[in-house]
């Protein structure tokens, strides 16, 4: 298959501090008096990008992660000709169109109408394609009474519509979009995934960035992870999405020390928590997983003498406070006979955490299964973040609108009487 | 330099639309729309008039005074507004440049393009003036799109190199009104190049809106073209411009990076 783009040992480079300050003639004056009798001061230079290399081919859809500051942007401002790399060549084929704001120069003054010509001139359309697709972009906005209003009235929706429906009509060979699709409401977001989805099918390149895991999951055959500048892994889209999301782990959060927090904690102290660790299906701490993942819960603790009959349970609590489970070795019946002093850990293995994204709260108990006395009890432990996927496997993105939780479902409609009126 | 050429060529209807965005900015819920064109020019000729051609009794070169200071004030309106603008096109399009590629010429140009329309709202009143004082221009009107070409030359080469330094040093910002005000005087606008004693005729004529604006009334109102200064300004308007074209070129790759 043709190559369609070709990326060559990219790098680029800004000079820190140097920008700023010298925008003034003034500055550069009395730097170059000053120059003689100075050291030099060295430059602060940061690396945007180092060494990136990678070959896209035609028709591919490609999808770039990486977090914010990776140099994703640098890239995509690279690839799109605004910006120029430090060293390192692009080569690409045919017409790019690069989508890295939607409505690149409206002007608040002129009308729907107006910006529709001015921005998809600006965008790389010849006035006859936008006269020939003009209904279609404002049909697809769905703006057509106020397309001959100053887009100064429109709302903020109204704007982004209008922007993306000219882009949509674009038709390049190789398409650059930037994080387009987290603003705008669900049906429009579906509009757009769709639109893009038959640029796919229309043997388009695409090269997509986004946060929202679940469109590049959806859309991208590829994916691409960018990290500290430079390519961490290119590969298909659910291997680097695996990765990229296990990343997130750090010494703060995917294991919570609770030895000497003191907090929101109460009990009589025999056996304490010490540790709490939230872990991958493979073993490897996490600090966020994504709706329907499985994951362990593995609580540490340390006993100062022996306790006898001891349950330990976790509860997981809303944002807002409501209590969505309780789980306990106690509700299993599990009987521990006997906890000796020492350190040691006990493991709840999920499945499936049927969770919807956000942010959950985990606390934790060890109390006595005989009496009524508890050991240890901490509220809110840890925070348990739940990142956005595809759970029923469409590009819809299911966020915390759509509630807590979710079950593993099918709808059938075998029941609908649809055929078509006489 | 001639791909560069053949792709500003390509993107052309880019200029066009960016010419019309500005044209139709400017004017948008303003009572008086396009009148301005005609007003701001038509009350400092009144101004000059009275104060300069009345009071002070400067010669006009046997052409009556308003119509005189008119036809300078016409060219000179067009330079001074649009160089301003011209100068500030990359800075208040820095929205446009750090968003898309198209080439950066097309800013500065569409800036320049934009004011030929109060150039031509404003020649209309010229005309007016030149039937109601009985000028009956010979053929030398056809030369006249000669200087308005030149004078767009002009804003191009000098905004270009403002344009381009403004992106690194906002003090340009400051240096156009400056340069606009002292052009006002340093140019035969008020006066003919023949007030100024002979001696320092060849340093006015340095400043290329002198030969502009001498040979624009000359083929106006049928006066003689003083050819050696026509020349000399059209050999700083190609320093200018080849100066402004060259520090533009040589800068635009960072202009993303620094605006």
């Amino acid at each position: 298959m043709a190559e369609s783009v070709t990326v060559d040992n990219l790098s680029k480079c800004y000079e820190l501090g140097r920008l700023q300050n010298e925008t003034q003639l003034r500055d550069q004056l009395v730097n170059l008096v000053r120059a003689p009798f100075r050291k030099r001061r060295p430059k602060e230079i940061l690396w945007a990008l180092r060494n990136v290399s990678f070959r896209v081919n035609e028709g591919e859809v490609v999808g770039i992660v990486g977090r914010n500051g990776a140099g994703k942007s640098t890239l995509l401002k690279i690839l799109s000709k605004i910006t120029y790399p430090t060293s390192g060549t692009v080569r690409a084929r045919g017409r790019i169109a690069s989508m890295l704001e939607v409505g690149t120069g409206f002007h608040e003054e002129l009308t729907g109408r107006e910006n529709v010509y001015l921005n998809a001139s600006i965008i790389g359309m010849k006035k006859r394609e936008v006269d020939a697709k003009f209904d279609q972009i404002v049909t697809f906005a769905g703006v057509e009474r106020f397309i001959d209003t100053p887009i100064k009235r429109y709302s903020s929706g109204m704007r982004m519509r209008l922007g993306f429906a000219v882009a949509a009509h674009l038709e390049p060979d190789v398409l650059i979009v930037d994080e387009v699709l987290a603003v705008g409401d669900a049906v429009f977001q579906k509009k757009c995934i769709t639109a893009m989805q038959d640029m796919r099918g229309g043997g388009r390149t695409v090269l997509f960035v986004s946060h929202n895991m679940s469109a590049v999951e959806n859309l991208c055959s590829r994916g691409i992870w960018i990290a500290n500048g430079q390519v961490r892994l290119d590969a298909s889209t659910h291997e680097v999405i695996e990765a990229y999301m296990g990343s997130f782990t750090s010494s703060e959060g995917a294991s919570n020390d609770l030895a000497r927090l003191e907090d929101g904690r109460r009990g009589s102290g025999e056996v304490r928590f010490t540790r709490v660790e939230l872990l991958s299906k493979g073993g490897e701490l996490q600090t966020v997983t994504r709706s329907g993942k499985a994951v362990t819960i593995r609580l540490h603790y340390h006993a100062t003498e022996a306790v006898e009959r001891p349950s330990f349970g976790i509860k997981i609590i809303s944002e807002m406070g409501t209590l969505i489970t309780d789980s306990s070795t106690w509700l299993h019946n599990l009987d521990i006979p006997r906890v000796n002093p020492g350190d040691g850990h006990v493991d709840l293995e999920i499945d499936m955490l049927n969770l919807l994204p956000g942010r959950y709260s985990l606390s934790l108990w060890v109390d006595s299964a005989l009496k009524h006395h508890n050991y240890d009890v901490i509220e809110h432990a840890m925070s348990l973040d739940i990142e956005e996927a595809a759970i029923y496997n469409t590009s819809r993105r299911i966020d915390s609108r759509y509630g807590l939780v979710f079950f593993p479902q099918r709808w059938r409609l075998e029941g609908i009487d649809g055929t078509a009126p006489e | 330099m001639g791909e560069r050429f053949s792709e500003v060529w390509r993107s052309r209807e880019i200029l066009y639309f960016l010419a019309w965005r500005d044209v139709k900015v400017r004017y948008k819920q303003a009572a008086l729309g396009v009148g301005w064109a005609v007003i701001q020019p038509l009350f400092t000729m009144i101004t000059f008039t009275l104060f300069f051609g009345k009071l002070a009794g400067i010669p006009s070169s046997g052409v009556p005074y308003p119509l005189f200071s008119y036809s300078a004030l016409l060219l000179w309106t067009y330079f001074s507004v649009t160089l301003s603008q011209v100068g500030n096109s990359l800075v208040a399009n820095s929205n446009l440049i750090t968003k898309i590629y198209f080439p950066r010429m097309l800013l500065p140009a569409a800036a320049a393009l934009g004011g030929i329309l109060d150039l031509l709202v404003g020649s209309v009143l010229l005309i007016g003036m030149m039937f109601y004082y009985h000028v009956t221009p010979g053929w030398s009107l056809l030369l006249t799109p000669l200087f308005v070409g030149q004078t767009v030359l002009l804003v191009m080469g000098t905004g270009m190199l403002l344009a381009s330094l403004n992106v690194r040093y906002r003090d340009v910002k400051y240096t156009i009104p400056f340069i606009v005000q002292i052009g006002l005087f340093v140019t035969p606008i008020i006066y003919p190049v023949t007030f100024i004693p002979k001696k320092y005729t060849t340093l006015l004529a340095l400043n290329p809106l002198t030969g502009i604006v001498e040979g624009f009334r000359a083929c106006l109102f049928g006066g003689t073209i003083d050819w050696s200064i026509v020349g000399l300004s059209w050999v700083v308007t190609l320093f200018f411009l080849a100066l402004g074209g060259l520090h533009f070129s040589r800068t635009e790759r960072v202009f993303a990076d620094i605006v």
